[in-house]
């Protein structure tokens, strides 16, 4: 038989406790070396959409804070386009990058995006996903980044028509994953274990 | 924010990610991942457009000491303190297609193994010289390289006398999100690797010898550096037979 000749994917590894040396090295004073920390803007002002705030905490399983985590998110542009080269229907904003990094505050654990709502995206089929920001969370403690999604409460029609939500076979589950809103803010926070444990992805 | 080579794009979904060959995410001997770690089964998807595509970075935004450990945070006319080395190898995925254009950070301890970091205590020296961080973004053959200086061990609170070995963090970006990866290298020889709980949250033997580098003697420069050379290999993505294309690839 012929070997198929793949490669095996590099086994992951924890973050550690001092990931922001190398992410985000000015948030720990190692200044000097990069003028600013990568991905601490995504949008300008010509950037199109609505502006909001996405902000929470990450919570461990004995619901302490976790303050050294670093949060990464993805997210199309408000027409639902990627800044991406695998994106292949269009154009997306060239004021908005998609991508952002934020590294959880060490006073209170708090992590906070300046972003645009996304626009819908598809699903395989041709179905559309609710509008969604991708997370990636990794800290001290994780030894392989977590994937989750962030959903918005005031789309209730479009989250309930939404493929990935409707895997979730636990229905009270689905909650952990939406948003709350006031006005221009989101609240989103990740518990990663405990009986409010978020819904987190292997995708 | 891109500015990869003139080809066409791939559109395929990742392979799935085989979890046995990573590290789980409740690991005993590494107790922080005791509250860290989900429960919960994660929930298992084939990846769409929210994962297939990912943010790409220009070389442009690299500036031309950020691969220079030994002298990006020195001061003028010094270099940091330590045995001089060169980290080079390629990003590959699981097809052993080269990434190009992809964006690799690295962070590490001093010669002394100590971290510039606000939450570090270990009475290890600081070196007024070495900051920690590097960043490149891998050129057509998906190489990159740095130059920095080899990292001391040093002991953390986890046993009572656990310590990591000498290892240098990597964060690597695809051009998928769901590529997003970060690990650890470890270097050839260093008997401290098979004491670590780090390194023991991971089972396979063989996935532990892929974090370690081998000395790469051939590109050790003389009376200068030693070179050790460590290959990175992203998910790898489908071919897009057949998919949303009736008419094939």
């Amino acid at each position: 038989m012929q070997e198929l000749g793949y490669l095996k994917e590099t086994p992951s590894q924890t973050a550690g406790p001092y990931v922001h040396i190398g992410l985000t090295p000015n948030f720990c004073d190692v200044t000097g070396v990069y003028d600013s920390d990568l991905g601490t803007q995504m949008v300008n002002d010509k950037t199109l959409g609505d502006r909001i705030t996405v902000s929470g905490r990450i919570f461990d399983g004995a619901g302490a804070l976790v303050r050294d985590a670093v949060i990464e998110i993805w997210q199309a542009d408000s027409a639902g386009l990627y800044n991406s080269p695998s994106e292949m229907r269009g154009a997306a904003d060239p004021n908005f990058t998609g991508w952002s990094r934020c590294p959880t505050r060490a006073e209170d654990g708090v992590y906070s995006f300046e972003t645009i709502k996304p626009g819908k995206v598809p699903f395989k089929d041709g179905r559309k996903m609710a509008p969604h920001i991708t997370f990636w969370i990794v800290a001290r403690g994780i030894n392989i980044g977590l994937h989750t999604r962030m959903y918005f409460p005031e789309e209730q029609d479009a989250n309930a028509a939404d493929p990935i939500l409707a895997r979730i076979e636990h229905r009270e589950r689905v909650a952990t994953l939406i948003a709350a809103r006031d006005g221009a803010k989101l609240s989103f926070d990740i518990y990663l274990q405990g009986p409010k444990e978020t819904v987190f992805l292997d995708i | 924010m891109s500015d990869l080579p003139n080809r066409k794009p791939e559109t395929g979904a990742f392979f799935a990610r085989d979890r046995a060959w990573h590290p789980p995410a409740y690991a005993p001997g590494y107790k922080t991942s005791l509250l860290r770690s989900p429960q919960r089964a994660l929930l298992s998807l084939d990846g769409t457009i929210s994962e297939i595509t990912g943010p790409v970075f220009g070389h442009s935004m690299i500036g031309e000491m950020d691969n220079d450990l030994i002298h990006n945070f020195a001061r003028p006319g010094e270099s940091a303190i330590g045995e001089r080395i060169i980290i080079h190898g390629r990003v590959l995925d699981e097809r052993g297609r080269p990434q190009a254009g992809v964006l690799v950070e690295f962070w590490q301890a001093n010669a002394g193994g100590r971290y510039r970091h606000k939450k570090e205590t270990y009475l290890a020296a600081i070196d007024p010289n070495f900051g920690g961080c590097g960043r490149f973004v891998t050129d057509e053959e998906g190489r990159y390289f740095f130059r920095t200086v080899r990292p001391g061990a040093y002991p953390w609170p986890n046993g009572v006398n656990d310590w990591r070995p000498a290892h240098i963090h990597f964060s690597i970006f695809g051009h998928g999100f769901s590529q997003r990866l970060i690990t650890q290298m470890y270097f050839e020889g260093d008997p401290m690797i098979w004491k670590c709980p780090i390194v023991g949250t991971i089972s396979d033997k063989a996935a532990i010898e892929q974090l370690i580098a081998p000395l790469d003697w051939g590109n050790t420069i003389p009376m200068d550096s030693r070179a050790y050379k460590f290959d990175i290999v992203l998910r790898g993505r489908r071919s897009t037979m057949f998919e949303n294309k009736p008419e094939g690839n």
